[in-house]
């Protein structure tokens, strides 16, 4: 065996329960001072095969061998030990601690007591490596990308030399993302070796040196990065040819829908989480929100659909498509909208904790948006059939239509959830990430779905987290920027460096 | 720095989740988890009282269905415990921690005394109605001002319930002050011994029948109200999200208050059957803890009515049986506790060994 190979994972395999088999004999070599990509779909084992590696898991069978040395990894503390170290998609930081506190917890009392000495030790890390951290803010003042970067730091600081980043461009804009990858090249000179997470293939192509791709738990190949292009990673990930344009038709004669006019939200805090947000949505247009995730997106579609309260002075204007009749939404909750007889539909970020019922089947999920219509017993017949055209029409992979929908795929769930909002035939559509967590296919049937509703007329309002798509998807783009409207583009002649300033910097008054 | 964890071996045994399990399979893991609680507790009783324990469980089958008169008197207590888990069922449907049957029983229980000891003079079916109703009140209003609270200011309906119970205690109490008879006693003693008013009557010669018929009614309509009824879907997807309740429309605070509304009534109903339908006293301890078991049963049967039944026969047996043998072989209570907390454990420990498995280290590994 080579000297020059950090870890050696070899024929691993790793089930859940008797019918999920996340890792089947996989086999994956890191070298010393190299990137390598994981790549796959969601759920193809990536996280899963990491976390094996990282202590979280262990394998059911395979070896695992750190600088040629087989190693039983039994705890992220072995993982430290054994000088790996994983940044996870969730960070695992102590709000109300400081930088210097975070990095001390989990280290021996003897060290962690000596502050200055850690200070320095972070100090001497960002230095060395091109990070900036503020030793002594509290993390619940930091931005995402700042806890990010802490995160990365007390991974170096416990002597890490294999990082492993889930995920890391997911919460970051695009100039941020750039500061990461230049971070990550200092970090391969000076000998460390990455792995990092990902979906993005043109992160894969812009940052790593060799690619891994995981299919449905199996390992599928390793090549050389500068031998890949965008068609041929999809192709093995996804394991057929893809056409990978998003269809963008041009609808005439669109209709004013929606008004909103300076929308203005508090949260729970009594902090303004959207703040005086106007904007027009036409039936046939498909409306994209962009934003950093937490700049107000959630505040603004659950205000428009009633399920939160807005400010004195807020209005959402609703216009009838047939008798171009107004009505005013804000002020009303969800059954009410409903009574008025406007047909909205919702696709929430949070499927299963809003828009589904996870331990109930599709038949009674189905029943949410039609049960009141019975006396006292609500009618069982129809949403039946709802579910039952619904998995034949989206292709629902699901043993029955009884199984608790919890059950199922990601991707899966969220065609029950988008076949029942499209089902009420609605005049407004929101669709908030409508595609986060999905494979390519079922992405491009969340999008051809959208685009069908568009071509109806319908008013779509589409919050989404990846540029490449918002782009290609959207006629015209909102970005918001800590709770305001930062303005709106054209989607088909903007850039995605113009969307990106507009989502960090909020524009003064008046400019 | 590296060494420490190299020769590491592997962990013996591993926990994993199971995704699922056939219906036969599961209840014949629990018909182990039974026999094996009962080899135990069979050795427990050998240690102690050197005794045959295969004599003893027939002691304990006795004491709970040796004569007629026993086999209706497990029948009455099992529909007592039944009747608030049915009562409860909805409101742990819904996540709302209703610890409060004690006091929803004994505010129950003193509407139907009171009506027993003012009303006496009014017709047997019209005094009957007038406890039914008093005590489906008294409960109801117990159920609803904690409910009313959660829905108004978010409080804690746990501690909220649990504390109405202490002060149904309390009241308790003061009427059993009010109501003594013979005076000095301290007690209420039996209301109305002599002509019997306001005593549940015999059906068919049967002293307990309607208490059955009561509660079976009940059993059967909380079924449906939970499987079918639109009110029942409410419950069940704010049990599931209250976000998802919201986001369809479902006004949760309202759902709140008229399930525990209904809770409440059949608790305080449960009260009805302990006075009228058993004791026709009243007493602090005429709940006597059934309002926290009951929670056991209604958490056990997932909230199925139906499967509350056995549930309820299989605790008030073990209860019965343990009194037997603590009687017949001298032995204190404790002793027949410790067995019925035996039993309990092994059938809520066989839950673990149906949802999760576990994996040993693999011997075979090398040829892997």
């Amino acid at each position: 065996m080579e000297n020059n190979v950090a870890v050696r994972m070899q024929h691993i395999t790793k089930a859940f329960g008797t019918k999920v088999v996340a890792n089947k004999d996989v086999t994956l070599e890191i070298e010393k001072g190299e990137i390598l990509a994981l790549l796959g779909e969601n759920g193809s084992g990536k996280t899963t095969l990491m976390n094996m590696l990282s202590g979280i898991y262990h394998p059911d069978s395979g070896e695992i061998f750190v600088d040629g040395k087989e190693v039983h990894i039994e705890s992220p503390k072995d993982a430290y030990a054994l000088g790996i170290g994983m940044i996870h998609q969730h960070f695992k930081l102590v709000d109300v601690f400081t930088a210097t506190e975070n990095v001390a917890l989990g280290m021996d009392k003897s060290k962690a007591k000596n502050r200055n000495a850690i200070a320095k030790g972070i100090k001497e890390i960002c230095d060395r490596y091109g990070f900036s951290v503020s030793t002594d803010r509290k993390v619940y003042n930091m931005s995402v990308s700042q806890k990010q970067t802490l995160e990365i730091v007390k991974t170096l600081y416990r002597g890490a030399n294999i990082l492993i980043l889930d995920e890391p461009t997911a919460v970051l804009t695009p100039q941020e993302t750039d500061k990461l990858f230049d971070v990550l090249r200092n970090m391969k000179a000076d000998g460390k070796s990455i792995i990092i997470i990902t979906h993005k293939l043109h992160e894969v192509l812009a940052i790593s040196d060799r690619v891994s791709i995981l299919r449905k738990g199996e390992f599928i190949g390793t090549v050389p990065t500068k031998e890949a292009t965008v068609q041929s990673l999809t192709e093995m990930m996804v394991g057929q040819k893809v056409v990978l344009d998003i269809e963008r038709p041009l609808i005439e004669n669109k209709k004013k829908r929606l008004v909103v006019s300076h929308l203005s939200c508090l949260n729970k805090y009594g902090v303004r989480s959207l703040d005086d947000v106007s904007f027009d949505a036409y039936g046939g247009e498909i409306l994209g929100v962009a934003g950093i995730s937490g700049s107000g997106q959630k505040a603004l579609l659950e205000s428009i659909a009633g399920l939160q309260e807005a400010q004195d002075g807020s209005s959402v204007k609703f216009i009838d498509p047939k008798t171009g009749e107004e009505s005013e939404l804000v002020g009303k909750n969800v059954l009410q909208i409903k009574q008025m007889g406007v047909a909205l539909s919702f696709v929430p970020e949070d499927r299963l904790g809003m828009g589904l019922v996870g331990s109930m089947g599709m038949t009674d999920n189905m029943m949410l948006k039609s049960y009141q219509k019975g006396v006292v017993f609500a009618d069982r017949k129809t949403p039946k059939n709802l579910a039952n055209q619904v998995k034949d029409e989206l292709e629902v992979v699901t043993p029955s239509i009884q199984t608790p929908v919890r059950k199922l795929s990601g991707g899966n769930v969220q065609k029950v959830l988008v076949g029942r909002e499209i089902a009420a035939e609605p005049s407004v559509l929101m669709a908030a990430y409508a595609v986060r967590g999905l494979d390519i296919n079922t992405s491009y049937t969340i999008y051809r779905l959208l685009n069908e509703q568009k071509k109806k007329g319908v008013a779509v309002i589409y919050v989404g987290e990846d540029l490449d798509v918002l782009l290609a998807l959207c006629d015209r783009i909102a970005v918001l920027c800590a709770g305001r409207l930062n303005g709106i583009v054209d989607a088909r002649t903007t850039t995605k460096e113009e969307v990106g300033i507009l989502m960090t910097n909020l524009r003064k008054e008046g400019e | 720095m590296a060494a420490a964890a190299v020769h590491k071996k592997e962990a013996l045994v591993r926990i994993a989740r199971r995704d699922s399990m056939a219906t036969w399979k599961s209840i014949g893991i629990r018909i182990i988890a039974v026999i094996i609680s009962l080899v135990v507790s069979g050795f427990l009783i050998y240690a102690i009282i050197k005794e045959n324990p295969l004599k003893v469980y027939e002691s304990m089958w006795n004491g709970a269905f040796g004569s007629t008169r026993r086999v209706w008197i497990t029948a009455r207590d099992t529909m007592m415990l039944l009747c608030i888990a049915v009562g409860l069922a909805p409101a742990f449907k819904m996540k709302f921690w209703n610890i409060g049957a004690e006091g929803q029983i004994l505010v129950g229980g003193i509407a139907t005394a009171a009506c027993m000891i003012y009303l006496k003079s009014l017709p047997a079916w019209l005094l009957f109605l007038c406890m039914f109703v008093a005590s489906c009140i008294a409960g109801a209003v117990w159920g609803l001002i904690p409910a009313m609270f959660k829905a108004k200011w978010n409080t804690n309906e746990t501690l909220f319930t649990l504390m109405m119970n202490y002060v149904a205690i309390q009241l308790t109490s003061f009427f059993v002050a009010q109501w003594e008879n013979p005076f000095g006693s301290n007690t209420v003693g039996v209301i109305n011994q002599g002509t019997k008013e306001g005593w549940f009557p015999p059906i068919f010669g049967q002293e307990y029948l309607l208490n059955v018929i009561i509660v079976m009614a009940l059993t059967v309509g909380m079924f449906i109200y939970l499987k079918y009824s639109k009110q029942g879907y409410e419950i069940a997807v704010i049990g599931d999200s209250q976000n998802t309740a919201r986001y369809a429309g479902i006004s949760v605070r309202k759902v709140f208050v008229r399930t525990m509304l209904i809770s409440g009534a059949i608790c305080g109903l449960s009260g009805f059957l302990a006075v009228s339908g058993a004791s026709h006293t009243i007493s602090t301890s005429t709940a006597g803890g059934r309002g926290f078991t009951a929670i056991i049963v209604a958490w056990l049967a997932k909230f199925n009515t139906f499967t509350m039944i056995a549930i309820s026969v299989l605790i008030v047996f073990l209860e019965k049986g343990a009194i037997e043998i603590a009687s017949k072989y001298n032995l204190n209570d404790y002793v027949s506790s410790m067995i019925t907390g035996i039993i309990l454990f092994f059938i809520l420990g066989s839950e673990f060994f149906i949802n999760y498995r576990l994996i040993f280290r693999s011997k075979s590994k090398e040829v892997a």
